[in-house]
């Protein structure tokens, strides 16, 4: 996965608390992770300390980067100056791993984003040893 | 033996839209004191009390801090706070510990002070205001910049691309709402809308317009419940409670399981099935109007009409005056009032409904009506079934 690097992103950033801060320093190194527990098999996303399905101990795995949008909204209006330059696209992903992310989709004009279409994950640094998850057309 | 069937016999509200010379708790006691003074009960009969707890946007507006501050000695407090749908929840749990004998009579108030005090910044000007590093779930979307609208419009996109809705059908919701709030003299915006009006308002996030989204005011309000047998000899004629329930698929709006079905589906028929009707048994509806996608999905969810014909469903005018089914006829939150979290006036107007005060607006013969809540992102749904008649 690529990474690229904005140090100088003055917006809100995660906290990165508990099973989070892995999820986050893994982006940071090229790898997107997901979870997938060890006794039933299901995966999930964010990142917790159990499985949502059985209630065991999830482990990490490293999904492809790869997705389609299941949904997306354009937004034209915010009043965080962080935010303020509009419009930009959010998405949800469907990975071909089975869950669902959420996310920017950015190097796209706004009018053409269509449900279904294939995106691919990139890296993008908000600290020296963490990153979030971005969206581009495939 | 005395029937401790759980009955709403009192309701107030505070004023609104616009009350600058309130305060959040001040819309509380102010709703309270109405409530009491609607049934006649004696403000010391009530020994339940419930609110949202810690979610109110004043400090000190915590049940806890409320139930003192009220001067109500409680056998049965509950602070359940889910958003918006909360009151819904809390006429679930009052109406349970009222038939168990937890306690006899339950006070419900809620109040906010939101307009005055954050001015209309909820929607887009971001429930995190500072840089300040996000904590929980929310880390995975507040960085990205997701207004409140922008998470109801991705479910309505999900909407549209699979069911084929149009923008028109949404309008049409607030185009019927809006008709409401013409007969009513305190809801926020009354002049006559047309779709075209909602179209042409100004996108906030695709494809939701400004007019697709409530209405952002200050306000309050309270129920008494008590059982039957006690409000014999109140003022009010007892409205009773025939189903309640409720339910949560996820809380943030990324975790929602499927985008084009929300928890009524769950919660809906099981008030259905306790009360022993079916909605087309149902004469009138209040449903949480955040956005307008928000009632399309409660209608599917409900079972008025077929999943995924919501659009065709509010295009034959059904929630419209004079319809099969009039939605929100006080004007609702797209149009009256919106405090913040809006379930306990879909309660008070189909209190007012049932009892045949609700003016012009009066669905006639109403009998049976629905309110349903919804908490969060399309998160807590809950379906309160009331009627005017005692259940057989």
């Amino acid at each position: 996965m690529r990474v690229v690097s904005d140090l100088e992103w003055q917006g809100p950033v995660p906290a990165g608390e508990g099973e989070y801060g892995e999820f986050f320093a893994a982006a940071a190194e090229g790898r997107l992770l997901i979870q997938q527990c060890p006794e039933c098999g299901h995966r999930q996303h964010y990142p917790r300390a159990i499985c949502t399905a059985c209630g065991a101990e999830p482990e990490w795995m490293e999904a492809a980067g790869t997705g389609t949008v299941y949904t997306y909204t354009v937004v034209r209006q915010y009043g965080v100056p962080a935010f303020a330059e509009l419009p930009y696209v959010l998405a949800m992903i469907d990975l071909p791993e089975g869950v669902r992310m959420f996310g920017g989709l950015t190097g796209i004009d706004p009018e053409t984003v269509e449900i279904g279409m294939p995106v691919t994950a990139y890296a993008r640094t908000y600290d020296d040893t963490h990153a979030m998850i971005f969206w581009e057309p495939a | 033996m005395p029937s401790r069937h759980p009955v709403i016999c009192g309701i107030g509200l505070s004023d609104y839209p616009v009350v600058p010379h309130l305060n959040s708790v001040q819309h509380h006691a102010l709703a309270a004191r109405r409530a009491i003074a609607d049934c006649g009960i004696a403000k010391s009969a009530i020994d339940g009390y419930v609110s949202t707890s810690g979610g109110g946007p004043a400090a000190g507006d915590d049940a806890v801090s409320m139930a003192e501050y009220l001067g109500v000695n409680h056998r049965y407090i509950d602070g359940t706070m889910v958003g918006g749908s909360s009151f819904e929840f809390h006429v679930q749990h009052a109406a349970a510990a009222i038939r168990e004998g937890l306690c006899d009579t339950v006070l419900i108030t809620y109040g906010s002070d939101q307009l005055t005090r954050m001015g209309r910044v909820l929607g887009t000007g971001g429930f995190q205001r500072d840089a300040q590093p996000v904590t929980g779930a929310m880390q995975m979307a507040t960085p990205y910049g997701l207004p409140l609208v922008g998470a109801y419009a991705l479910a309505a996109r999900r909407h549209m691309h699979e069911f084929g809705t149009t923008s028109e059908q949404l309008a049409e919701i607030a185009v019927g709402v809006r008709e409401f709030a013409g007969l009513n003299p305190d809801a926020r915006y009354r002049d006559p809308i047309t779709v075209d009006d909602v179209l042409s308002s100004r996108m906030i996030a695709d494809p939701l317009h400004k007019l697709d989204c409530c209405v952002i005011t200050d306000g309050g309000g309270a129920l008494v419940m008590t059982t039957e047998e006690i409000a014999r000899d109140l003022r009010q004629p007892p409205i009773y409670v025939l189903g309640s329930a409720g339910t949560q698929t996820h809380w943030n709006i990324h975790q929602m399981p499927d985008f084009t079905e929300m928890g009524a589906a769950v919660c809906g028929p099981e008030a259905f099935a306790q009360a022993g009707v079916t909605p087309a048994d149902i004469d009138t509806a209040q449903l949480y109007d955040s956005f307008t996608i928000t009632v399309m999905l409660m209608l599917e969810g409900l079972g008025f009409c077929d999943r995924g014909e919501g659009g065709a469903y509010v295009e034959e005018g059904h929630l419209r005056r004079g319809g099969s089914m009039p939605t929100n006829t006080d004007g609702g939150g797209l149009s009256s009032n919106h405090p913040g979290m809006r379930g306990i006036f879909l309660l008070i107007e189909a209190v007012r409904q049932l009892r045949g005060d609700a003016g012009e607006a009066q669905v006639p013969d109403a009998e049976l009506a629905l309110a349903c809540g919804s908490g969060g992102w399309l998160s807590a749904i809950a379906t309160v079934i009331l009627g005017k008649d005692r259940p057989s």
